[in-house]
């Protein structure tokens, strides 16, 4: 437990640091996931180690996620007063962005592989 | 004495009980029902905001508690890199496929966001705070920041983002018709970032790491297009 919490704190300190890079807006927690990342692909850290605590933290979440939602009630006002506008941009736009990449990734996987078994047959 | 349980009643350890214990209802209630559209997550906010406003207490109330619940989203998003790194060598054959889709599904967000909120009548500095919005809070807040736009205006957007993510994501892939797991995993995470791909990653480690690096791709791009794509578009 306490090993696998240190490797991925470890990887969000470092992260802190790295976030402190002027101009790109990457913030630490995102950075400590490359980290991560990193380390598994170079073998320092072996992936059944931290598997467990992963396992955990990502399955769960949705729950962590409950304090910025609430958070929304002290910005009621401000959305209120541009409700439509900022409402249905947002509803649209995210419908539109999952069409365009989803439809666009499937389209170019299906070139890539024909593509690919007209050179090689497997 | 009355001060004191008032005190406790209204204090971080019964306001951390209660979102626990809320959740897990209402992880059973879609057991139960098997209505995929009932989200825990944003139940459980709904009756927490709700709670809150009856009983009169503020956000300043449910501050502490938040904190240390919201605390753990950093070492979960860390987390993220374990599925990451199992999907590298797939994910290091379609690069290029990649690249293109997330730079047209970073594009698609910006342009899209902006271009309605301005024929809607939202004023610059709104726009400017609808800009990063697919992208996960600490970035979209930064961008925001920096583009001129409300920080915190940004954050609650991009946690309704999430939040239509979750709840519908899934259901609007289905009507546009995108079924692959990786096609649809990639998607959710570029357009709901963490949440999107919480969302998926339900299903499995290989549709998390997706939507991870959908999310992970869309949040550099944005970052480096946000400002000028809005700038040329205002």
């Amino acid at each position: 437990m306490a090993k696998q919490f240190g490797i991925i704190f470890g990887c969000l300190a470092a992260g802190e640091l790295l976030s402190l890079i002027p101009g790109l807006h990457i913030p630490a927690s995102i950075w400590g996931m490359l980290l991560l990342t990193l380390l598994l692909s170079r073998g320092v850290v072996k992936p059944q180690t931290v598997a467990p605590v992963c396992k955990f933290l990502i399955s769960n979440m949705a729950f962590f996620f409950i304090p910025p939602g609430v958070a929304l009630m002290l910005y009621f006002d401000l959305i209120a007063a541009q409700w439509l506008p900022v409402t249905v941009a947002t509803l649209v736009s995210t419908a539109l962005v999952l069409a365009v990449t989803g439809r666009l990734h499937q389209y170019l996987h299906h070139r890539h592989k024909s593509h690919h078994h007209s050179n090689h047959d497997k | 004495m009355t001060s004191d349980i008032t005190q406790h009643l209204a204090g971080p350890t019964a306001l951390i009980t209660a979102t626990f214990l809320i959740y897990w209802g209402a992880t059973y209630l879609r057991k139960v029902t098997g209505i995929a559209l009932l989200n825990p997550m944003v139940i459980t906010i709904a009756a927490i905001i709700g709670m809150l406003k009856l009983t009169g207490l503020t956000y300043d109330d449910y501050r502490e508690s938040g904190r240390m619940i919201e605390f753990w989203l950093q070492p979960a998003i860390v987390a993220l890199g374990l599925p990451l790194y199992n999907e590298l060598r797939h994910i290091k054959r379609q690069f290029v496929t990649l690249l293109l889709t997330e730079l047209a599904g970073c594009l698609t967000g910006i342009v899209s966001v902006v271009v309605i909120a301005r024929w809607l009548g939202a004023t610059p500095e709104v726009i400017l705070s609808l800009a990063p919005k697919s992208v996960s809070t600490p970035i979209a807040i930064e961008i925001s920041r920096e583009i001129g736009g409300i920080p915190a205006l940004t954050s609650a957007i991009v946690v309704m983002v999430g939040m239509i993510g979750a709840m519908a994501g899934v259901k609007v892939m289905e009507l546009w018709r995108i079924d692959r797991p990786v096609s649809q995993s990639l998607s959710m995470g570029t357009a709901a970032h963490v949440m999107g791909t919480n969302r998926l990653a339900e299903y499995g480690n290989r549709y998390g790491a997706y939507a991870t690096l959908g999310l992970i791709l869309n949040g550099i791009l944005t970052a480096f297009l946000a400002g000028p794509v809005t700038a040329l578009l205002i």
